[in-house]
Parts: structure tokens; sequence; C-alpha cells
């Protein structure tokens, strides 16, 4: 356990080492300010909640999480560095958990420090804070599910371009999975177990409910279950790739 | 003790390993020899548990790499190919994470850095992130990693490439220092370092074991391993050169005009010839005894085994 520990403090320092984490950060507090007063129009509503802000996490997340994971095993296979970890007498699954828990904290840490945002409603007016709290716990749960995808996909390939674009397009399915886009595809030949199972997997139907401040233990174990299964695949593709 | 047994590994149709067997025991120095592309790094990958082998196993001390190589590993220092190391650290962060996940507490963690920054002859970096390195420090930063944790088995991918002949030497003085007791093995292919450094060499090439032995026994096989060479001040008659016991062939260099004695093997030629270059007062500016030629010998095993 204290090899985890070790890992995701190095990983943790190395965003900031770069300007990767600060990046991040900014782009993504910039985006969610700008969601929320234009698009979500959280002063013309009218309403003492924080509704429109974490409305539009799911599609924020969608292209800033694979950005910061992007690097995570790629640039390691790139440079060599895997090497050099692989034969540390660590485990692959220390590693993959270390590499998962420091980018979880960065964005932790930018949604810790989109508090003006809550700090601003509060002076309007009186939001329920209970509620804020379960969002802000069921948007960094997401966070976490994106990344777990992101840091998959980064395991599959030493170019971070292509580990990028990748886990868009996984991401992508998971958060649109309860649309039409997805289900229409299936709605035609599959029985109804079937589309309702896959519109089941949908970030985006599990994050509203969240959003809204109901905190149900399903939609946790969901996201629990598949940060869980990403990075067990995430852990055989860097086991495999080692074979090979 | 590490015993290596059938050994291969296959990327696709292509073979970088070929049954290779070998053991190496403790107080062993091995130089890894080979041409480029022989299966030197592949080899080594699998000995420190990074890569799994297609067949065969690697043991050390008795247990399989593949089941126990988090073990196994803590006993290792290893300094891969190209000595990766994380880019945006300082030399001095990046030893002190290696301290750490290397299980060395703060007392031992305190005494090694100071220890090995000394012997490597990096104080003056400590502070710099690595990727501002040059290409020997960063050698050196790698060799600190590897040595950090006084391991047992020592396993250093082209330690002294990028260096140069002051670092090269120091390097060298630096593994022949480590304690007797340890296995070092080091992949090179500059072949003065086998003779400077190790008690052992293993020549490998197409993925194959071409040769197992001492740095002498490597000598031995050389045709110019203890042949005479003569510098003559005029040209004189040397005929009688080709009549000395022992000696089994002779060449002339037709324009430095020097004369080359090959011994028969096993025959130590210097003294007959020397009292027949008295007897006959032969014209002798310079006269050399040589130790045998590496590169011949390296060139002559080698290419043997690519014609398989």
């Amino acid at each position: 356990m204290n090899a985890v520990f070790l890992i995701t403090r190095r990983e943790f320092a190395a965003f900031f080492a770069t300007p990767i984490a600060y990046v991040f950060i900014a782009i993504f507090l910039m985006l969610s300010g700008i969601f929320t007063f234009f698009m979500g129009e959280l002063y013309e509503r009218g309403q003492a909640d924080l509704q429109p802000f974490f409305n539009f996490h799911p599609w924020l997340y969608l292209f800033l999480v694979p950005a910061i994971a992007m690097r995570g095993w790629a640039e390691e296979r790139r440079s060599g560095t895997i090497e050099l970890l692989m034969t540390l007498p660590v485990t692959v699954t220390q590693t993959v958990l270390g590499k998962f828990f420091a980018a979880w904290l960065v964005l932790l840490l930018a949604l810790a420090l989109t508090f003006p945002i809550w700090l601003t409603v509060n002076y309007l007016g009186h939001p329920d804070n209970g509620i804020v709290l379960a969002a802000y716990i069921g948007s960094w749960l997401m966070a976490g599910a994106f990344l777990a995808i992101s840091l998959c996909m980064s395991a599959l390939t030493k170019n971070q371009v292509i580990a990028f674009v990748l886990a868009i397009v996984v991401c992508f399915l998971f958060v649109v999975s309860g649309s039409d886009i997805v289900l229409d595809a299936f709605t035609q030949w599959a029985g109804n177990a079937t589309v309702d199972t896959i519109a089941s997997f949908s970030f985006l139907e599990r994050f509203s409910a969240m959003a809204k401040g109901v905190l149900a233990l399903n939609d946790f174990i969901y996201f629990m279950l598949v940060i869980g299964l990403w990075l067990y695949a995430c852990q055989i593709i860097v086991e495999q790739k080692k074979a090979a | 003790m590490i015993s290596v047994k059938n050994l291969c590994k296959s990327f696709g149709d292509f073979t970088a390993v070929d049954d290779l067997s070998f053991e190496v025991k403790p107080g062993d120095i091995v130089g890894f020899l080979g041409p480029n592309g022989a299966g030197k790094s592949t080899t080594m990958k699998m000995l420190t548990g990074f890569l799994t082998p297609t067949s065969g196993h690697v043991r050390v001390n008795g247990r399989r790499m593949s089941k126990n190589a988090t073990v196994l590993q803590r006993d290792i220092g290893y300094l891969p190919e190209g000595a990766p190391a994380y880019a945006e650290m300082t030399t001095f962060q990046f030893l002190n994470f290696i301290a750490d996940i290397r299980g060395l507490n703060k007392r031992e963690k305190r005494e090694r850095l100071k220890e090995v920054i000394e012997q490597v002859e990096l104080y003056d970096v400590l502070d710099k992130t690595i990727d501002t390195l040059s290409k020997g420090f960063r050698r050196r930063v790698g060799l600190a990693q590897a040595i950090i944790h006084n391991p047992q088995i020592l396993i250093l991918d082209e330690p002294t490439d990028g260096l140069d002949p002051n670092q090269k030497q120091h390097v060298r003085k630096l593994i022949k220092n480590l304690s007797k007791d340890k296995i070092v093995i080091i992949s090179t292919h500059i072949l003065e370092e086998v003779s400077a450094v190790c008690n052992r060499v293993i020549i490998i090439a197409d993925g194959a074991m071409q040769f197992d032995g001492t740095p002498l026994q490597l000598q031995q096989q050389s045709r110019y391993y203890q042949a005479v060479t003569l510098k003559l001040s005029y040209a004189a008659d040397i005929t009688g050169l080709l009549e000395i016991p022992g000696v089994k062939d002779m060449q002339v260099d037709k324009e430095t005009g020097e004369v080359t004695l090959f011994p028969e093997q096993g025959k130590y030629i210097l003294g007959p010839i020397t009292e027949h270059v008295h007897h006959y007062r032969l014209p002798i500016d310079r006269l050399h005894v040589d130790e045998g030629r590496l590169d011949d010998v390296f060139v002559h095993i080698t290419s043997h085994g690519s014609h398989k």
C-alpha cells in the first residue's frame, strides 16, 4: 500500500512540475464558468441551486479528462521509463492505482476550486448545501469513471494523440449510451432487456439524478464498478504488453 | 545466483533470443557481448523480469522470475538501455523516489544517497531537472538509481555509452569496486571494457550463445595471441625465423616492414626468437608481443554464428 502512495505522490507532483495541471485547472474553471453563466443561465433561472453548473460536467469531462490522462501510460512507454517502473519491486496493480489516484486528485482539486460559484449562489439565496455536496461527490465519481477509461486507452499505445482520441470515443459512447443516437441502433433487433441494459450504462442519465443531489446507492456502485473494471482492464493491458 | 535455462523470446516471427542457457554465480562480473540486434537487451529485460520469456525460464536464487518478479526485483539493480528517467524530476527528487520505492528507511536513505551521489559524482546536477542533463549525466543518474539499494545483482545495459573517456574509466572502476560477492552483468560493444572490468565473457549473436569463458580464453582464440612482431631497421635475411621451433607462420607487412610471427597453439616463442635475433645479429628497432586482438576474435565468433 505504501508503494501506491509513493507512486501517487510522484505522479501528482509530475502534473505540477509540468504545466499540465495548471493548464487543465485553468481551462476547467474557465469553461465551467462560461457554461454555467452563459449557457446554463444561472442568474436568469432565478433559482438558488447549482444545476446549471453540474449539468455541463459530463461534456466538460468528455474532453478534459482524456487530455489529462492521455500521458499516463503512453508517455511512460514512449520514454522507456516503463521499463524502469516495471523492474522496481512494485506490482502492476500498485502502479495502475497510483496513476489513477494522482490524476483523480488533480480532478478533485479542479472541482474544489470551483467554490466561488458555490459562494455566489449562497450569497444570492439559500441553496440546499447537502444537495450541492452530493452533486459534487457525484461529479467527482463520474470524473473517476472517465479517468479510468482514459487511462486504459493510454495503456494501449505509446502515442498520446491516439490515446486521447480513443479515450474520447469510448467516453462518448458511455455518455450518450442512453440517448437515441445509440439506442436506435439496437431497438430494431434487440429485445427490451438489452436496450434497457445499454441505456443504463449512460453516464448522462445517472449523473442527471446526481446533479439534482440524489446520490442513490446503485448509481454510486455503478460508477465504482466502471472505475474498477476499467482499471482492471488497464492492468491486464499493461501486463500483456510486457509479454509481447 | 542467476540460472537461465533454454530461454527463448520471439516477437511475432522474429526470434530475438534463441535457446540461451547459462549460470552466473556471485563474484562473476559478466561482459555480455554481441553485435547490435543480437538479443543482449532482450535477454537483460528477461533477466530483470520486464519481459516474460516465450519459453524457458530465468531463476534467481532458485526462484522463477516470472512467478516472483516483485520479490526478486528487490535484490536487482537495473540500468535499462538508454538510461530512461522521469524527465520532469530533478536528479535528487528522482533518486529520492527510487530510494523510497526500494523501501530504504530514512537513515539508510540518507546514507545511501550521500554515498551514491559521491560515487557517481552528481553533486553539480542535484537540483537540475533530468531533461536538461547531458547524455553523460543522464547515464550516471541511471547508474546511481541502479545501485542505490546496494543490490546483490546488478544488470547494466551499456553503462558507459555516451560517457567521455574519463567518465568511462570512472564507471569501470566503480563497477570493479562493488563488493566481490555480487553478480554484475554488463552489456557493451566496447571490447576493451570487457578485459578491463569483467572476469567472464558471454558472446551472443542472433540470439544464440557463441562463447562463454574468461577474457583470457577469448584472447587466446586470437591468431595474434602471443604473436611476436619485429620491426627491422633495414632489409635482412629473415627466412631463418620460420625455422624457429614453435613458430607456425610468418607474415610480412611490405609497407611498414614489420614481421609478425605466429606461434603454434599454446607455445611461447619470444625466447627462441630473441635468441635467434642475437645469434644472427638481426637489426631490430622494435619488438612486441601481442596479447590477442579481441576485435578479430569478435568478428570471427559472431560472423561464424550468422552463417547458421
